[in-house]
Protein backbone atom coordinates (compact mmCIF):
# COMPACT_ATOMS: atom_id res chain seq x y z
CA UNK A 1 0.00 0.00 0.00
CA UNK A 2 1.19 3.49 -0.86
CA UNK A 3 -0.92 6.58 -0.27
CA UNK A 4 0.29 9.91 -1.63
CA UNK A 5 -1.52 12.90 -0.15
CA UNK A 6 -1.40 16.66 -0.51
CA UNK A 7 -3.03 18.77 2.21
CA UNK A 8 -3.37 22.44 1.28
CA UNK A 9 -4.97 25.48 2.83
CA UNK A 10 -4.26 28.64 4.82
CA UNK A 11 -1.54 28.95 7.42
CA UNK A 12 -3.16 28.51 10.83
CA UNK A 13 -5.67 25.89 9.71
CA UNK A 14 -3.45 23.15 11.05
CA UNK A 15 -2.44 21.82 7.63
CA UNK A 16 1.12 20.97 8.61
CA UNK A 17 0.14 19.46 11.94
CA UNK A 18 -2.58 17.33 10.33
CA UNK A 19 0.13 15.98 8.03
CA UNK A 20 2.41 15.36 10.97
CA UNK A 21 -0.28 13.43 12.85
CA UNK A 22 -0.90 11.29 9.76
CA UNK A 23 2.83 10.62 9.41
CA UNK A 24 3.16 9.69 13.08
CA UNK A 25 0.11 7.42 12.78
CA UNK A 26 1.86 5.66 9.90
CA UNK A 27 4.95 5.12 12.03
CA UNK A 28 2.75 3.63 14.76
CA UNK A 29 1.73 0.91 12.34
CA UNK A 30 5.27 0.34 11.04
CA UNK A 31 4.86 2.13 7.74
CA UNK A 32 7.41 4.23 5.93
CA UNK A 33 6.42 7.90 5.96
CA UNK A 34 7.52 11.20 4.51
CA UNK A 35 6.30 14.75 5.18
CA UNK A 36 7.46 17.66 3.09
CA UNK A 37 6.02 21.12 3.82
CA UNK A 38 5.89 24.25 1.76
CA UNK A 39 8.30 26.51 3.61
CA UNK A 40 8.88 29.06 0.91
CA UNK A 41 7.56 32.50 0.05
CA UNK A 42 4.07 31.15 -0.63
CA UNK A 43 3.87 30.21 3.04
CA UNK A 44 4.73 33.74 4.05
CA UNK A 45 1.86 34.85 1.81
CA UNK A 46 -0.60 32.89 3.95
CA UNK A 47 -1.00 29.55 2.21
CA UNK A 48 0.48 26.30 3.43
CA UNK A 49 0.67 22.82 2.03
CA UNK A 50 2.27 19.55 2.90
CA UNK A 51 2.92 16.34 0.98
CA UNK A 52 2.50 13.22 3.10
CA UNK A 53 3.33 9.73 1.85
CA UNK A 54 2.50 6.55 3.75
CA UNK A 55 3.78 3.28 2.36
CA UNK A 56 4.55 -0.33 3.19
CA UNK A 57 7.67 0.04 1.04
CA UNK A 58 10.61 2.41 0.88
CA UNK A 59 9.47 5.85 -0.27
CA UNK A 60 11.12 7.24 -3.38
CA UNK A 61 10.41 10.89 -4.09
CA UNK A 62 9.05 12.99 -1.20
CA UNK A 63 7.73 15.51 -3.72
CA UNK A 64 5.18 14.68 -6.36
CA UNK A 65 3.20 16.14 -9.23
CA UNK A 66 0.09 13.99 -8.83
CA UNK A 67 -1.54 12.57 -5.73
CA UNK A 68 -3.90 9.78 -4.67
CA UNK A 69 -5.70 12.21 -2.38
CA UNK A 70 -5.93 16.00 -2.19
CA UNK A 71 -7.35 17.57 0.96
CA UNK A 72 -8.18 21.14 0.00
CA UNK A 73 -9.07 23.85 2.47
CA UNK A 74 -9.16 27.11 0.50
CA UNK A 75 -9.90 28.41 -2.98
CA UNK A 76 -6.28 29.06 -3.96
CA UNK A 77 -5.42 25.46 -3.18
CA UNK A 78 -8.46 24.24 -5.11
CA UNK A 79 -7.27 26.20 -8.16
CA UNK A 80 -3.82 24.68 -7.82
CA UNK A 81 -4.46 21.09 -6.78
CA UNK A 82 -7.80 19.91 -8.25
CA UNK A 83 -5.92 18.99 -11.43
CA UNK A 84 -3.22 17.21 -9.43
CA UNK A 85 -5.46 14.35 -8.26
CA UNK A 86 -4.73 11.08 -10.11
CA UNK A 87 -7.65 9.76 -12.19
CA UNK A 88 -9.67 7.58 -9.84
CA UNK A 89 -8.25 9.48 -6.87
CA UNK A 90 -9.97 11.34 -4.06
CA UNK A 91 -10.54 15.05 -3.48
CA UNK A 92 -11.81 16.17 -0.08
CA UNK A 93 -12.65 19.80 0.54
CA UNK A 94 -14.24 22.12 3.04
CA UNK A 95 -16.93 24.22 1.36
CA UNK A 96 -16.18 27.24 3.54
CA UNK A 97 -14.88 30.05 1.31
CA UNK A 98 -15.00 27.95 -1.84
CA UNK A 99 -16.66 29.75 -4.76
CA UNK A 100 -15.51 27.50 -7.60
CA UNK A 101 -16.43 24.00 -6.57
CA UNK A 102 -14.48 21.05 -7.98
CA UNK A 103 -15.87 19.78 -11.26
CA UNK A 104 -13.80 16.75 -12.29
CA UNK A 105 -15.77 13.64 -13.21
CA UNK A 106 -12.88 11.14 -13.11
CA UNK A 107 -12.22 11.37 -9.37
CA UNK A 108 -14.23 10.91 -6.20
CA UNK A 109 -15.15 14.24 -4.59
CA UNK A 110 -16.16 14.53 -0.93
CA UNK A 111 -17.08 17.54 1.11
CA UNK A 112 -16.50 17.90 4.82
CA UNK A 113 -17.71 21.22 6.21
CA UNK A 114 -15.33 21.18 9.12
CA UNK A 115 -15.09 24.94 9.63
CA UNK A 116 -18.85 25.21 10.13
CA UNK A 117 -18.89 22.14 12.36
CA UNK A 118 -15.99 23.39 14.49
CA UNK A 119 -17.77 26.72 14.94
CA UNK A 120 -20.95 24.90 15.93
CA UNK A 121 -19.01 22.90 18.50
CA UNK A 122 -17.45 26.14 19.75
CA UNK A 123 -13.86 25.03 19.20
CA UNK A 124 -12.20 26.21 16.00
CA UNK A 125 -8.95 24.48 16.97
CA UNK A 126 -10.35 21.03 16.23
CA UNK A 127 -11.07 22.03 12.62
CA UNK A 128 -8.21 20.00 11.19
CA UNK A 129 -9.14 16.91 13.20
CA UNK A 130 -12.66 17.01 11.76
CA UNK A 131 -11.12 17.10 8.29
CA UNK A 132 -8.79 14.25 9.20
CA UNK A 133 -11.77 12.23 10.45
CA UNK A 134 -13.53 12.76 7.13
CA UNK A 135 -10.46 11.61 5.26
CA UNK A 136 -10.10 8.48 7.39
CA UNK A 137 -13.75 7.60 6.74
CA UNK A 138 -13.04 7.63 3.01
CA UNK A 139 -9.59 6.07 3.23
CA UNK A 140 -8.93 4.16 6.44
CA UNK A 141 -5.19 4.03 5.70
CA UNK A 142 -4.38 4.30 9.38
CA UNK A 143 -6.32 2.83 12.28
CA UNK A 144 -7.96 5.22 14.71
CA UNK A 145 -5.97 3.70 17.59
CA UNK A 146 -2.76 4.54 15.75
CA UNK A 147 -4.01 8.04 14.99
CA UNK A 148 -4.56 8.58 18.71
CA UNK A 149 -1.06 7.25 19.41
CA UNK A 150 0.32 9.50 16.67
CA UNK A 151 -1.55 12.46 18.10
CA UNK A 152 -0.11 11.76 21.51
CA UNK A 153 3.39 11.65 20.01
CA UNK A 154 3.05 14.88 18.08
CA UNK A 155 1.27 16.93 20.75
CA UNK A 156 3.40 18.31 23.58
CA UNK A 157 2.45 16.69 26.88
CA UNK A 158 0.89 19.87 28.26
CA UNK A 159 -1.84 19.50 25.63
CA UNK A 160 -2.62 15.87 26.33
CA UNK A 161 -5.83 16.86 28.15
CA UNK A 162 -7.09 17.83 24.68
CA UNK A 163 -6.79 14.30 23.31
CA UNK A 164 -10.46 13.35 24.00
CA UNK A 165 -11.71 16.49 22.21
CA UNK A 166 -9.54 15.60 19.23
CA UNK A 167 -10.82 12.06 19.14
CA UNK A 168 -14.40 13.32 19.24
CA UNK A 169 -13.59 15.70 16.37
CA UNK A 170 -12.21 12.85 14.28
CA UNK A 171 -15.36 10.80 14.91
CA UNK A 172 -17.54 13.82 14.07
CA UNK A 173 -15.63 14.27 10.80
CA UNK A 174 -16.35 10.67 9.92
CA UNK A 175 -20.05 11.34 10.43
CA UNK A 176 -20.40 14.57 8.46
CA UNK A 177 -18.35 13.86 5.33
CA UNK A 178 -20.51 13.63 2.23
CA UNK A 179 -19.84 12.31 -1.22
CA UNK A 180 -20.66 14.83 -3.97
CA UNK A 181 -22.18 13.24 -7.03
CA UNK B 1 14.32 -1.51 21.74
CA UNK B 2 14.94 0.68 18.73
CA UNK B 3 14.28 4.37 19.24
CA UNK B 4 12.26 5.66 16.30
CA UNK B 5 11.30 9.28 15.76
CA UNK B 6 9.68 11.40 13.10
CA UNK B 7 12.20 14.17 12.45
CA UNK B 8 13.18 16.86 10.01
CA UNK B 9 16.51 16.42 8.26
CA UNK B 10 17.82 19.50 10.01
CA UNK B 11 16.84 18.09 13.40
CA UNK B 12 18.28 14.68 12.58
CA UNK B 13 21.75 16.03 11.73
CA UNK B 14 21.73 17.96 15.01
CA UNK B 15 20.67 14.92 17.05
CA UNK B 16 23.20 12.84 15.11
CA UNK B 17 25.97 15.22 16.14
CA UNK B 18 24.93 15.12 19.81
CA UNK B 19 24.85 11.32 19.78
CA UNK B 20 28.18 11.11 17.96
CA UNK B 21 29.70 12.88 20.94
CA UNK B 22 30.15 16.36 19.45
CA UNK B 23 31.84 18.84 21.76
CA UNK B 24 30.58 22.07 20.24
CA UNK B 25 28.34 23.70 17.66
CA UNK B 26 28.83 27.27 16.50
CA UNK B 27 26.42 28.71 13.97
CA UNK B 28 24.31 31.54 12.70
CA UNK B 29 20.68 31.25 11.54
CA UNK B 30 19.66 31.15 7.89
CA UNK B 31 16.71 29.51 6.11
CA UNK B 32 16.38 26.62 5.27
CA UNK B 33 18.68 25.25 8.00
CA UNK B 34 17.71 27.26 11.07
CA UNK B 35 16.16 24.18 12.72
CA UNK B 36 19.66 22.77 13.24
CA UNK B 37 20.52 25.37 15.85
CA UNK B 38 16.90 25.72 17.05
CA UNK B 39 16.85 22.00 17.80
CA UNK B 40 20.20 22.15 19.57
CA UNK B 41 19.09 25.12 21.67
CA UNK B 42 15.87 23.35 22.69
CA UNK B 43 17.61 20.05 23.33
CA UNK B 44 20.20 21.66 25.64
CA UNK B 45 22.93 19.09 24.90
CA UNK B 46 25.02 20.81 27.58
CA UNK B 47 22.79 19.03 30.08
CA UNK B 48 22.89 15.72 28.20
CA UNK B 49 26.56 15.40 27.24
CA UNK B 50 28.29 18.66 28.04
CA UNK B 51 28.22 19.78 24.39
CA UNK B 52 28.44 23.53 23.88
CA UNK B 53 25.97 25.26 21.54
CA UNK B 54 26.61 28.87 20.70
CA UNK B 55 24.98 31.32 18.33
CA UNK B 56 27.83 33.36 16.90
CA UNK B 57 27.48 36.94 15.67
CA UNK B 58 28.03 35.92 12.05
CA UNK B 59 29.06 33.05 9.81
CA UNK B 60 32.61 34.40 9.72
CA UNK B 61 32.71 34.26 13.50
CA UNK B 62 31.23 30.72 13.52
CA UNK B 63 33.90 29.26 11.27
CA UNK B 64 36.69 30.95 13.23
CA UNK B 65 35.25 29.60 16.49
CA UNK B 66 35.36 26.20 14.81
CA UNK B 67 39.01 26.78 13.90
CA UNK B 68 39.88 27.60 17.48
CA UNK B 69 37.94 24.76 19.08
CA UNK B 70 39.07 22.20 16.48
CA UNK B 71 42.64 23.27 17.18
CA UNK B 72 42.26 21.92 20.70
CA UNK B 73 41.29 18.52 19.30
CA UNK B 74 37.55 18.84 19.95
CA UNK B 75 34.71 17.51 17.80
CA UNK B 76 33.13 20.64 16.37
CA UNK B 77 30.40 21.41 13.91
CA UNK B 78 28.67 24.26 12.14
CA UNK B 79 25.80 24.48 9.68
CA UNK B 80 24.52 27.10 7.30
CA UNK B 81 22.98 27.53 3.89
CA UNK B 82 24.61 28.66 0.66
CA UNK B 83 25.21 32.41 1.23
CA UNK B 84 26.41 31.66 4.77
CA UNK B 85 28.72 28.91 3.54
CA UNK B 86 30.19 31.38 1.03
CA UNK B 87 31.03 33.67 3.95
CA UNK B 88 32.83 30.78 5.67
CA UNK B 89 35.12 29.92 2.76
CA UNK B 90 38.18 31.73 4.06
CA UNK B 91 37.97 29.82 7.33
CA UNK B 92 37.33 26.52 5.57
CA UNK B 93 40.48 26.95 3.47
CA UNK B 94 42.43 27.81 6.66
CA UNK B 95 41.08 24.71 8.41
CA UNK B 96 42.02 22.50 5.46
CA UNK B 97 45.48 24.08 5.43
CA UNK B 98 45.92 23.70 9.19
CA UNK B 99 44.53 20.14 9.01
CA UNK B 100 41.69 20.70 11.42
CA UNK B 101 38.84 18.18 11.63
CA UNK B 102 35.25 19.45 11.73
CA UNK B 103 31.89 18.88 10.12
CA UNK B 104 30.24 21.56 8.05
CA UNK B 105 26.61 21.20 7.00
CA UNK B 106 25.41 23.09 3.93
CA UNK B 107 21.62 22.96 3.47
CA UNK B 108 21.79 24.36 -0.03
CA UNK B 109 19.30 26.96 -1.29
CA UNK B 110 18.91 28.57 -4.69
CA UNK B 111 21.51 31.15 -5.73
CA UNK B 112 23.57 32.93 -6.83
CA UNK B 113 23.72 35.73 -4.28
CA UNK B 114 21.00 35.72 -1.65
CA UNK B 115 18.94 33.85 -4.23
CA UNK B 116 15.94 32.11 -2.71
CA UNK B 117 15.17 29.97 0.32
CA UNK B 118 13.99 26.97 -1.72
CA UNK B 119 16.06 23.80 -2.33
CA UNK B 120 18.94 23.73 -4.78
CA UNK B 121 22.09 21.73 -5.51
CA UNK B 122 24.01 24.51 -7.20
CA UNK B 123 26.81 24.54 -4.60
CA UNK B 124 28.37 21.38 -6.06
CA UNK B 125 31.28 23.29 -7.58
CA UNK B 126 31.83 25.22 -4.35
CA UNK B 127 31.92 22.02 -2.30
CA UNK B 128 33.93 19.78 -4.61
CA UNK B 129 36.16 22.10 -6.63
CA UNK B 130 37.46 24.32 -3.85
CA UNK B 131 35.16 27.03 -2.48
CA UNK B 132 38.09 28.73 -0.81
CA UNK B 133 41.60 29.35 -2.09
CA UNK B 134 44.50 26.96 -2.44
CA UNK B 135 44.97 23.29 -3.23
CA UNK B 136 42.64 21.57 -0.83
CA UNK B 137 39.74 19.14 -0.83
CA UNK B 138 36.76 18.62 1.42
CA UNK B 139 35.40 15.15 1.99
CA UNK B 140 31.80 15.71 0.88
CA UNK B 141 28.89 13.51 1.95
CA UNK B 142 25.49 13.88 0.27
CA UNK B 143 22.63 12.41 2.35
CA UNK B 144 19.44 11.44 0.50
CA UNK B 145 17.20 10.77 3.49
CA UNK B 146 16.56 12.02 6.99
CA UNK B 147 18.10 8.79 8.31
CA UNK B 148 21.31 9.61 6.47
CA UNK B 149 21.27 13.14 7.87
CA UNK B 150 21.43 11.49 11.28
CA UNK B 151 23.96 8.82 10.31
CA UNK B 152 26.31 11.12 8.40
CA UNK B 153 26.93 13.34 11.40
CA UNK B 154 28.68 10.40 13.07
CA UNK B 155 30.33 9.26 9.83
CA UNK B 156 31.46 12.83 9.20
CA UNK B 157 33.24 13.07 12.54
CA UNK B 158 34.83 9.68 11.98
CA UNK B 159 36.26 10.72 8.60
CA UNK B 160 37.22 14.20 9.77
CA UNK B 161 39.36 12.75 12.57
CA UNK B 162 40.71 9.84 10.58
CA UNK B 163 42.17 12.25 8.03
CA UNK B 164 42.33 15.43 10.12
CA UNK B 165 40.37 17.40 7.55
CA UNK B 166 37.05 19.26 7.30
CA UNK B 167 34.08 17.20 6.12
CA UNK B 168 31.17 18.82 4.32
CA UNK B 169 27.69 17.34 4.57
CA UNK B 170 26.08 18.82 1.48
CA UNK B 171 22.34 18.54 1.55
CA UNK B 172 19.51 20.82 0.45
CA UNK B 173 16.32 22.47 1.60
CA UNK B 174 14.25 19.46 0.63
CA UNK B 175 16.13 16.96 2.79
CA UNK B 176 16.57 19.55 5.54
CA UNK B 177 12.88 20.44 5.77
CA UNK B 178 11.24 17.07 5.18
CA UNK B 179 10.32 14.69 7.97
CA UNK B 180 10.90 10.95 7.83
CA UNK B 181 11.22 8.09 10.22
CA UNK B 182 14.62 7.96 11.87
CA UNK B 183 16.09 5.11 13.83
CA UNK B 184 18.35 6.68 16.42
CA UNK B 185 21.56 5.02 17.49
CA UNK B 186 22.74 5.15 21.07
CA UNK B 187 24.49 8.08 22.65
CA UNK B 188 28.26 7.88 22.36
CA UNK B 189 30.26 9.42 25.15
CA UNK B 190 32.18 12.57 24.33
CA UNK B 191 35.80 11.69 23.85
CA UNK B 192 37.84 13.20 26.63
CA UNK B 193 40.97 11.11 26.13
CA UNK B 194 42.18 11.77 22.60
CA UNK B 195 45.29 12.07 20.47
CA UNK B 196 46.90 15.29 21.63
CA UNK B 197 50.07 14.89 19.60
CA UNK B 198 48.96 17.73 17.32
CA UNK B 199 46.33 19.62 19.32
CA UNK B 200 46.93 22.82 21.28
CA UNK B 201 45.95 21.52 24.69
CA UNK B 202 48.71 23.16 26.70
CA UNK B 203 52.38 22.32 26.36
CA UNK B 204 53.74 19.53 28.54
CA UNK B 205 57.47 19.23 29.35
CA UNK B 206 57.88 16.05 27.31
CA UNK B 207 57.15 17.52 23.90
CA UNK B 208 57.68 20.57 21.73
CA UNK B 209 54.85 23.06 21.48
CA UNK B 210 52.09 22.31 18.98
CA UNK B 211 51.28 25.06 16.53
CA UNK B 212 48.07 25.24 14.54
CA UNK B 213 48.59 27.41 11.50
CA UNK B 214 48.14 27.46 7.77
CA UNK B 215 50.92 30.01 7.34
CA UNK B 216 54.46 29.11 6.37
CA UNK B 217 56.40 31.82 4.57
CA UNK B 218 59.17 29.39 3.67
CA UNK B 219 57.99 28.24 0.25
CA UNK B 220 59.95 25.00 0.22
CA UNK B 221 58.34 24.00 3.52
CA UNK B 222 54.95 25.15 2.24
CA UNK B 223 55.42 22.97 -0.81
CA UNK B 224 56.29 20.01 1.41
CA UNK B 225 53.11 20.70 3.38
CA UNK B 226 51.14 20.75 0.12
CA UNK B 227 52.69 17.46 -0.95
CA UNK B 228 51.69 16.01 2.40
CA UNK B 229 48.12 17.27 1.94
CA UNK B 230 47.90 15.84 -1.58
CA UNK B 231 49.13 12.47 -0.35
CA UNK B 232 46.41 12.53 2.28
CA UNK B 233 43.75 13.45 -0.29
CA UNK B 234 44.93 10.58 -2.48
CA UNK B 235 44.51 8.23 0.46
CA UNK B 236 40.97 9.53 0.94
CA UNK B 237 40.25 9.09 -2.78
CA UNK B 238 41.55 5.51 -2.62
CA UNK B 239 39.62 4.49 0.47
CA UNK B 240 36.53 6.57 1.05
CA UNK B 241 34.46 6.48 -2.14
CA UNK B 242 30.83 5.75 -1.36
CA UNK B 243 27.94 5.25 -3.77
CA UNK B 244 24.87 3.11 -4.30
CA UNK B 245 22.79 1.90 -7.21
CA UNK B 246 19.08 1.19 -7.71
CA UNK B 247 17.53 -0.98 -10.39
CA UNK B 248 20.75 -0.85 -12.35
CA UNK B 249 21.24 -4.60 -13.03
CA UNK B 250 19.20 -4.72 -16.23
CA UNK B 251 19.24 -0.98 -16.93
CA UNK B 252 19.69 0.36 -20.44
CA UNK B 253 19.79 3.93 -19.20
CA UNK B 254 21.10 5.47 -16.03
CA UNK B 255 20.19 8.47 -13.94
CA UNK B 256 23.15 9.84 -12.02
CA UNK B 257 21.96 11.93 -9.10
CA UNK B 258 22.70 12.61 -5.43
CA UNK B 259 20.72 13.94 -2.47
CA UNK B 260 17.11 14.96 -3.08
CA UNK B 261 17.49 14.51 -6.86
CA UNK B 262 18.36 10.86 -6.27
CA UNK B 263 15.02 10.47 -4.49
CA UNK B 264 13.12 12.16 -7.31
CA UNK B 265 14.92 9.92 -9.83
CA UNK B 266 13.77 6.82 -7.94
CA UNK B 267 10.17 7.85 -8.56
CA UNK B 268 11.03 8.59 -12.20
CA UNK B 269 12.39 5.03 -12.40
CA UNK B 270 9.07 3.66 -11.08
CA UNK B 271 7.19 5.70 -13.71
CA UNK B 272 9.65 4.77 -16.46
CA UNK B 273 9.63 1.07 -15.71
CA UNK B 274 5.82 1.11 -15.74
CA UNK B 275 6.19 2.31 -19.35
CA UNK B 276 8.79 -0.35 -20.18
CA UNK B 277 11.84 1.92 -20.00
CA UNK B 278 14.69 0.07 -18.32
CA UNK B 279 16.31 2.82 -16.30
CA UNK B 280 18.33 2.67 -13.12
CA UNK B 281 20.09 5.04 -10.77
CA UNK B 282 23.72 5.57 -9.84
CA UNK B 283 23.90 7.67 -6.70
CA UNK B 284 27.21 9.15 -5.53
CA UNK B 285 27.17 9.34 -1.73
CA UNK B 286 30.58 10.99 -1.56
CA UNK B 287 30.64 13.97 -3.95
CA UNK B 288 34.35 14.13 -3.24
CA UNK B 289 35.96 11.70 -3.64
CA UNK B 290 33.67 11.15 -6.63
CA UNK B 291 33.06 7.48 -7.56
CA UNK B 292 34.96 7.80 -10.83
CA UNK B 293 35.93 4.16 -11.44
CA UNK B 294 32.59 2.83 -10.22
CA UNK B 295 30.59 5.15 -12.47
CA UNK B 296 32.81 4.31 -15.42
CA UNK B 297 32.08 0.61 -14.89
CA UNK B 298 28.33 1.20 -14.50
CA UNK B 299 28.25 3.44 -17.57
CA UNK B 300 29.86 0.76 -19.73
CA UNK B 301 26.68 -1.31 -19.39
CA UNK B 302 24.18 1.33 -20.54
CA UNK B 303 23.27 3.32 -23.65
CA UNK B 304 23.13 6.74 -22.06
CA UNK B 305 23.20 8.75 -18.88
CA UNK B 306 21.07 11.61 -17.61
CA UNK B 307 22.72 13.54 -14.78
CA UNK B 308 19.97 15.11 -12.68
CA UNK B 309 20.88 17.95 -10.36
CA UNK B 310 19.05 21.08 -9.21
CA UNK B 311 21.59 23.30 -10.98
CA UNK B 312 22.56 24.49 -14.45
CA UNK B 313 24.81 21.43 -14.79
CA UNK B 314 27.69 21.06 -12.35
CA UNK B 315 28.05 17.36 -11.46
CA UNK B 316 27.71 16.50 -15.17
CA UNK B 317 31.35 17.59 -15.51
CA UNK B 318 32.44 14.80 -13.18
CA UNK B 319 30.16 12.35 -14.99
CA UNK B 320 31.95 13.23 -18.23
CA UNK B 321 35.35 12.93 -16.56
CA UNK B 322 34.43 9.56 -15.06
CA UNK B 323 33.13 8.20 -18.36
CA UNK B 324 35.90 9.91 -20.36
CA UNK B 325 33.13 11.26 -22.60
CA UNK B 326 32.75 7.77 -24.07
CA UNK B 327 29.02 7.66 -23.49
CA UNK B 328 26.15 9.96 -24.24
CA UNK B 329 25.59 12.00 -21.09
CA UNK B 330 23.35 15.03 -20.64
CA UNK B 331 22.31 17.21 -17.73
CA UNK B 332 18.79 17.93 -16.59
CA UNK B 333 17.86 20.22 -13.75
CA UNK B 334 15.78 23.10 -12.51
CA UNK B 335 17.33 26.17 -10.93
CA UNK B 336 16.69 28.93 -8.46
CA UNK B 337 14.83 26.76 -5.94
CA UNK B 338 12.50 24.98 -8.37
CA UNK B 339 12.28 21.24 -7.71
CA UNK B 340 11.88 19.00 -10.75
CA UNK B 341 8.97 16.54 -10.63
CA UNK B 342 9.56 12.85 -11.34
CA UNK B 343 7.49 13.25 -14.53
CA UNK B 344 9.76 16.05 -15.77
CA UNK B 345 12.85 13.96 -15.08
CA UNK B 346 11.48 11.01 -17.02
CA UNK B 347 10.48 13.25 -19.92
CA UNK B 348 14.01 14.69 -20.01
CA UNK B 349 15.42 11.16 -20.20
CA UNK B 350 13.08 10.35 -23.08
CA UNK B 351 13.87 13.55 -24.97
CA UNK B 352 17.55 14.05 -24.31
CA UNK B 353 18.86 10.48 -24.10
CA UNK B 354 16.42 7.90 -25.45
CA UNK B 355 15.13 10.14 -28.24
CA UNK B 356 18.76 10.84 -28.95
CA UNK B 357 18.30 14.46 -29.93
Amino acid sequence: MTEEIIIAGFGGQGVLSMGKILAYSGIMQDQEVSWFPSYGPEMRGGTANVTVILSDNRISSPILRVYDTAIILNQQSMDKFEEAVKPGGLLIYDGNGISNHPSRKDIKICRVDAAAEAAKLGNTKIFNMIVLGGYLKEKPVVKLDNVMLGLKKSLPERYHDLLPANEKAILRGQEIIQTIE
Amino acid sequence: MKEIRLMKGNEAVAEGAIRAGADAYFGYPITPQSEVMEYLMLEKPHERTGMVVLQAESEVASINMLYGAAGTGKRVMTSSSSPGISLMQEGISYMAGAELPCILVNVVRGGPGLGTIQPSQADYFQTTKGGGHGDYRLIALAPASVQEMFDFAGLGFELAFKYRTPVMIQTDGLIGQMMEKVELSEQQARITEFDQSWATTGKTPDRAQNVITSLDLDSSRQEQHNIHLQKKYQEVADNEVRYETFDSDDAEYLFVAYGSSARICQKAIELGRAKGIKVGLFRPITLWPYPMKELKAAAAKVKGILAVEQSAGQMIEDVKLATECNIKAEHFGRMGGMIPTPEEVLLALENKIIGGK
